[in-house]
Order: structure tokens, then sequence, then C-alpha cells
């Protein structure tokens, strides 16, 4: 009887355990990837305007095989994530950035 | 067309016709001002080697011309650049609504940081003598 009066207990516990765990998880997984930036950087720099001219800055967001680089890595806002995958693919466009890299 | 449009147009040239690139940029300024339209900064990038290659070759040299017209001026200009065989690539972006849009955002910036710090002055003040107002109200009939 005491065996199964712990059991109920672990059994309710396990689940709010894991309710716990999920978030640990998460962020485990963001902090090994990368230092996880939630803010965006263009919004502190106050960027209006992102040029596709601008390779050194574009280059930052393509990784080694070229794509861009997701907002959930990133952290950028919808807004200015927006306007750097245009100047990115502007850029493609003309030959300052690859499309691909192999 | 009341309000001028503003272009930047980047074109690749040839880098084995490296001595024809002030001469064609010169010419398609003139085509430009031809049609109409007012070539307001023309200026070499230099040669720099290409992200992919075009037609076999590995880099090019980068020209930026910014034109500011009616419109007509670019489909000339993108005609003629599309026959010559010197030309690479091209690449036009229309830039005055994305300028205006930034000059907005930068003026609303500006606005909201002129205010702020007004807001939080009044804030303090206003939130200041409540708190006191009712901490003595409180205060008050728990004295008397």
């Amino acid at each position: 009887m005491s065996t199964n009066y712990e059991d109920r207990p672990r059994g309710g516990g396990y689940d709010s355990d894991d309710d716990g765990d999920r978030r640990p998880m998460g962020g485990r997984g963001g902090g090994r990837r990368m230092h996880r930036r939630r803010v965006c950087r263009f919004c502190i720099d106050k960027v209006d305007l992102i040029d596709f001219k601008d390779v050194r800055l574009l280059q930052n967001y393509l990784p080694e095989r070229g794509k861009i680089l997701p907002r959930r890595i990133s952290g950028n806002c919808a807004t200015h994530q927006r306007m750097l995958a245009e100047a990115i693919k502007r850029a493609r466009n003309i030959a300052l950035l690859p499309y691909t890299t192999d | 067309m009341q309000t001028k449009r503003q272009y930047e147009v980047v074109f690749i040239v040839d880098p084995t016709a490296d001595e024809e690139v002030s001469r064609l940029t010169e010419g398609f300024s003139q085509i430009v001002t031809d049609q109409g339209g007012v070539v307001t900064k023309a200026e070499p990038m230099g040669k720099r080697q290409l992200a992919y290659e075009i037609d076999h070759h590995k880099d090019g040299t980068f020209v930026l011309l910014e034109i500011e017209g009616s419109g007509h001026e670019i489909a000339e200009l993108e005609r003629r650049m599309r026959v010559n065989d010197r030309i690479l690539r091209y690449l036009t972006v229309r830039v005055d609504e994305d300028r205006r849009r930034a000059e907005k955002l930068k003026d609303r910036r500006a606005r909201k940081a002129a205010k702020r710090p007004e807001h939080r002055g009044h804030g303090s003040q206003d939130r200041g003598p409540a708190r006191r107002g009712s901490s003595m109200e409180f205060a008050e009939p728990s004295g008397e």
C-alpha cells in the first residue's frame, strides 16, 4: 500500500517534471548551437535600411552552405529579417553573394 | 509623374575590357540624360571576385549608378545593357520608396525619443503624489 501511494505521487510528479523539463531542454538546445540572442541586432543599431551592396554585413547571415540564416537562430525581428532576406537575394542576383556553396 | 523615382543600377563589366569601363559608364549616363533622367551618382565599385561564375568569368568590374527619373530611362538603359556583351549582369533597384520609409521610421523614432523622457517625468510625478496621497489617506484613518 505504501509503495502504491508513493507510486501515484511519482506519476503525478513525472508529468509536472516533464513540463518543467521541456523549457530547460529548449534552452539547452539553443545554448548548444549558439549563445541565444533574443534581440534583433538591427533594432538595437536602429537600422532602417539594409543595403544589398553591404556584403560584409550580409555575409554574417549566410552560413557555410550559403542559405539565409533563419530568424529563430539570428533572433532578428520579422521586419528586419524581411529586409535582410531581400538584400541577400539582390546581392545574389549580381554575384556579390553565392546562391550555393559546395 | 510628379514625383521623381530614384534607382540604383549596378552593372558588372567584363574585366578583360577594363579600359572600357569609364567609356561605358559615360555612355550609359548619356543615355539616361537623353531620356530625361538625371544621374546623381556614378561610382565605380572596383574589380572584385564574383560569388559564382557568369559566362565563365570569375571576376568583374562593378559600377554603381544612381538615377533619378520617371522610369522610362531605366527601360532604355536596361535594353542597352542587355545587348552589350561587355555587361555580364545588371541589377536595378528602385530605392525612393524604401528610403522614404526609412526616413519615416527615423522621424517616428526621433519623435518617440523626444516624447519618452517627458512621459517618464510625468509618470513619476503623477505616481509619486498619488501614492503618497493614497498612503496618507490610509494612514490618516488608522492614525485617528
